[in-house]
């Protein structure tokens, strides 16, 4: 399946970023193979209505699951409305640290 | 001619020098006093007044479900993220819509059309002879002002002297109001915030291309700083109200200085001179 992870950062080594609709980065991750590829969030610096649009944006990457610290009521809107799962992580840590508790199931499901 | 009356900072007098200047005009001719602080508009208060409302809307799309056939262009096109399409429906966030009509024209299937929804109500009342108040009122939880700042001042359009209440601030809903008008009193108060806004002030007044004066409110005495401001700038320093416990008890209890101490009457007349002065009027 394939998830996303918001990211300060191109690369798993970089910190997980709590916020989802201005979030500098999406690492989507195929969980099967481990692969993942790194999308710079256009709306990252834009004026308003980001939540709405970033959602649409992974929408079309065809996620399954959302993995960020904090989402907005109308971002939260949409990925209930396209069935995506949200999955908060707020430890600080580094994207792969994200994914591997994701993986471990420890991190709750918040929709 | 329009005068408007704003600060930049907020809390300086703005209202306090629109009500009284209306006030003061009132007394010889006819005058409409536009309160377009509609996030919280207060100049009722001064004049309380049975007025009638009317609805300002705006138009928003409506979707027709049928029509669509989810190829997202709509949801691409809207800047704002008010349209989000998934692959069975379209959603709508009302509350990021500017009502721009561009995802209506870019719909292949002319799915969308637009219906108004109600943001706020602009009211009228004669608390005076010779005054008309037109008030703005923002819906509480709508974001834009601006459109209701406009129904009020069309309401307004044919009346030949005009004192528009902006609100606090720089940004779009001062712009609105201060667009097309005559003259601007800028309000300020002796404090560094004061006079830091009235720079902030002046600085939208001049791109706006409108001639503003000064006037400072709750005065300690101690304004160089803002007089010197207004001498490097070429501003005029219209009046200066004093800090006075008895104003602000009079201000306090929804009174007019100019109805409780006549003789400030004269100040207020003179005030409007100056302004008539700044447009090159007699």
């Amino acid at each position: 399946m394939k998830i996303c992870i918001t990211s300060h950062g191109a690369t798993l080594e970089a910190l997980a970023e709590e916020r989802f609709g201005r979030a500098p980065f999406f690492i989507i991750v195929d969980t099967d193979t481990g692969s993942f590829e790194s999308l710079e969030n256009p709306f990252a610096g834009a004026g308003g209505g980001v939540g709405p649009r970033a959602a649409q944006l992974i929408i079309a990457h065809q996620v399954t699951a959302l993995v960020s610290g904090m989402v907005g009521g109308n971002a939260r809107e949409v990925l209930i409305a396209a069935g995506i799962h949200l999955y908060e992580y707020r430890a600080g840590g580094t994207v792969k640290d994200a994914l591997d508790q994701f993986n471990k199931k420890t991190l709750e499901c918040i929709v | 001619m329009k005068i408007a009356v704003a600060s930049g900072k907020g809390g300086t007098g703005k209202t306090m020098v629109a009500a009284n200047l209306a006030f003061t005009l009132a007394q010889t001719c006819q005058v409409t006093l536009v309160d377009c602080d509609v996030e919280e508009p207060n100049l009722h208060l001064f004049f309380p007044a049975p007025a009638t409302a009317k609805d300002v809307t705006v138009p928003v799309p409506v979707i027709d479900e049928k029509i669509c056939d989810r190829c997202g262009k709509c949801g691409e096109f809207c800047q704002y993220g008010a349209l989000t399409v998934l692959r069975d429906r379209v959603l709508f966030f009302p509350e990021l819509c500017h009502s721009c009509g561009g995802c209506m024209l870019v719909c292949p299937k002319n799915a969308i059309h637009e219906e108004p929804k109600r943001v706020g109500i602009v009211t009228n009342a004669t608390p005076m002879q010779r005054l008309n108040l037109v008030s703005g009122y923002l819906d509480a939880g709508n974001p834009f002002a601006v459109p209701v700042i406009r129904a009020a001042k069309t309401a307004t359009a044919g009346d030949c002297l005009v004192i528009l209440d902006a609100s606090p601030g720089t940004s779009c809903p001062v712009v609105e109001t201060l667009d097309g008008c005559d003259a601007c009193i800028l309000v300020t108060e002796s404090t560094p915030f004061g006079l830091h806004d009235l720079q902030l002030a002046v600085d939208v007044a001049d791109r706006l291309g409108i001639p503003a004066g000064v006037v400072i409110n709750r005065s300690d005495g101690k304004d160089q700083e803002t007089l010197d401001f207004c001498t490097n700038h070429d501003l005029d320093m219209m009046m200066t109200i004093p800090f006075d416990r008895g104003i602000a008890a009079i201000q306090s209890r929804g009174d007019l200085l100019c109805r409780v101490r006549p003789e400030w009457l004269k100040a207020f007349s003179a005030l409007y001179s100056k302004c008539c002065a700044l447009v090159g009027e007699d």
